[in-house]
């Protein structure tokens, strides 16, 4: 065989290596970090009790997000996700915007990421003694060398993720074991715990970084062209990764809660290293920051992962130019969608500001939340149980759905009450963008080759 | 010059390897193969019997 020629019939798909761990991997690696940073702003919002009513109120959001998700993408199994669930299931228009969500949260995650390891590696670099140290220089290596690590393939990418995330989990169930939770010795939750300051308003403000504890774990989705198994593999990757999460925030609120001040936590860079450091244990402070910095490397590496595909995807369905939905003959990974999301990357980690940046990724999280609810209820209506096979049914139906939606509303207002400006113009964003689709775009569209799945006519059509 | 400033400049000097690997590979790979075959990927085609394996796979070199 000529390289030069594509032989009839022979074709380069992605390669399907991934099993369940890796798809735990996927999606608690993208969220763990939100543990080690982030979470404990809702303190600050709204006190010790809100961040708890937080990090419940937005675990019972996600659970709905985890299981909504599994039943969907079990049937769905195609890079893209939600992207590819949207097009078979509401159609090209709702699509095209959750295409552009799941880019926009995932790239603004990495940037976010990659501006906390400079910074982390500035912190020691000044701790250590040395004068005029720089973050920039490892902002740019932490994205080039993860952006490399996907080029080269999935399953090592995943592995390391598999590694690092693991690693970053256990310091916390150390960390936990280490503060003696059955006893008073290291914790005074009598005397941190100062009830609601701000009232329910401030619980209400601090639901916006109570989105911090699982952001992302519907990530995994984007596996579903990638495992070997996906009715079996992403179902349970994500049922276990929500737990893991849930078991991992409840626990780093008890932990953090206990030991700081709400004055301090609510302002925390890093809350589970300072929780570390107060135990006044060298080997636990190691832990926690090889933690911090494990967390975070397995974010934006997830976060890397994740936004190519979904380009790549829309590439592929015409969305974009086809050019991006190319795939490496021999790496098998989308390669032109990895290397073009690289300087959109740097220009947000070395220009924009870090909070501005995290707000920008919630709100196109938030985004995506919201249509999933509406894409479930469309999803059971058109396609009822036992019309096509699901590799998981979620329960309660449309129960889930339906607080899914009322907690997104509910957050839309928590995020409006501190970032009303950016909320505006990420709408008018995706307004002008659904516009340019719709008028320019959408003719370029091979309407028939975009539905792949073969499931039968829907119920009404 | 202290020793954290050599690690800036090894960041650096480590980035734009990385970087120029990811684009002269992606260049070489557009040039030696075609386009169409590079773009076959469709979703939801899951027959590993149509698909090329990398060589450690037994796949084509």
């Amino acid at each position: 065989m000529s390289q030069t020629t594509a032989v009839h019939g022979e074709k380069i798909s992605l390669l399907r290596v991934l099993g369940p761990a890796h798809v735990w991997a996927l999606g608690v690696g993208i969220v763990l970090v939100g543990e080690y940073m982030g979470w404990n702003f809702a303190v600050g919002k709204g006190g010790m009790i809100a961040a708890l009513i937080a990090c419940w109120v937005a675990g019972l959001l996600y659970t709905c997000v985890a299981m909504i998700d599994s039943e969907v993408t079990s049937t769905v199994a195609a890079a893209g996700g939600q992207y590819a669930q949207a097009k078979h299931i509401v159609g090209p228009l709702m699509a095209f915007n959750v295409g552009l969500y799941l880019v926009f949260a995932y790239t603004m995650l990495e940037a976010a990421n990659a501006i906390t390891l400079g910074y982390l590696v500035q912190t020691v670099g000044t701790m250590a003694g040395f004068a005029d140290v720089h973050d920039k220089p490892f902002i740019v290596l932490t994205i080039m060398f993860l952006a490399w690590l996907n080029y080269r393939g999935v399953y090592a990418t995943l592995t390391v993720n598999l590694i690092l995330t693991a690693i970053a989990f256990v310091a916390i169930l150390i960390l936990f074991a280490a503060v003696k939770p059955w006893s008073n010795e290291l914790l005074n939750h009598q005397a941190m715990l100062n009830g609601l300051p701000y009232g329910w308003l401030g619980v209400i403000a601090s639901l916006h970084f109570g989105l911090w504890y699982y952001l992302g774990i519907e990530g995994t989705c984007q596996a579903a062209e990638e495992v070997r198994s996906p009715a079996r593999s992403l179902p349970l990757g994500t049922m276990t990764g929500i737990m893991t999460l849930l078991i991992a925030a409840t626990m780093t609120w008890y932990v953090c809660s206990g030991l700081m001040p709400w004055e301090y936590l609510g302002q925390a860079v890093t809350p589970l290293f300072d929780a570390a450091r107060l135990t006044n244990s060298m080997p636990l402070m190691v832990l926690l920051f090889v933690g911090t910095v494990f967390s975070t490397l397995a974010s934006a590496n997830g976060c890397i992962n994740d936004a190519s595909r979904a380009w790549f995807s829309m590439g592929r369905d015409r969305y974009l130019p086809t050019w991006f939905g190319a795939v490496h003959p021999k790496n098998r990974t989308p390669y032109r969608s990895i290397v073009f999301l690289v300087p959109v990357a740097l220009v947000f980690a070395y220009f924009a500001p870090l909070d501005q940046v995290i707000t920008f990724s919630i709100l196109s999280g938030l985004l995506g939340y919201t249509y999933m609810s509406l894409n479930v209820i469309l999803f059971r209506r058109k396609w009822p149980l036992g019309m096509i096979k699901r590799g998981y049914i979620h329960p309660f139906h449309p129960l889930p759905a339906l607080v899914l939606l009322l907690l997104c509303s509910v957050t839309y207002f928590a995020v409006f009450l501190g970032y009303g400006t950016q909320l505006i113009a990420m709408l008018i964003f995706f307004v002008v963008a659904s516009l340019w689709f719709h008028f320019h775009r959408y003719q370029y569209v091979r309407r028939g080759d975009q539905f792949t799945m073969q499931w039968p006519r829907p119920v009404g059509y | 010059m202290n020793s954290f400033q050599i690690l800036e400049y090894a960041a650096w000097a480590i980035s734009a390897v990385l970087g120029l690997y990811m684009l002269f590979d992606m260049i070489r790979i557009d040039r030696t193969y075609d386009e169409e075959l590079l773009t076959s990927s469709r979703e939801g085609d899951i027959e590993d019997t149509l698909v090329i394996d990398p060589p450690h796979q037994g796949g084509h070199k």
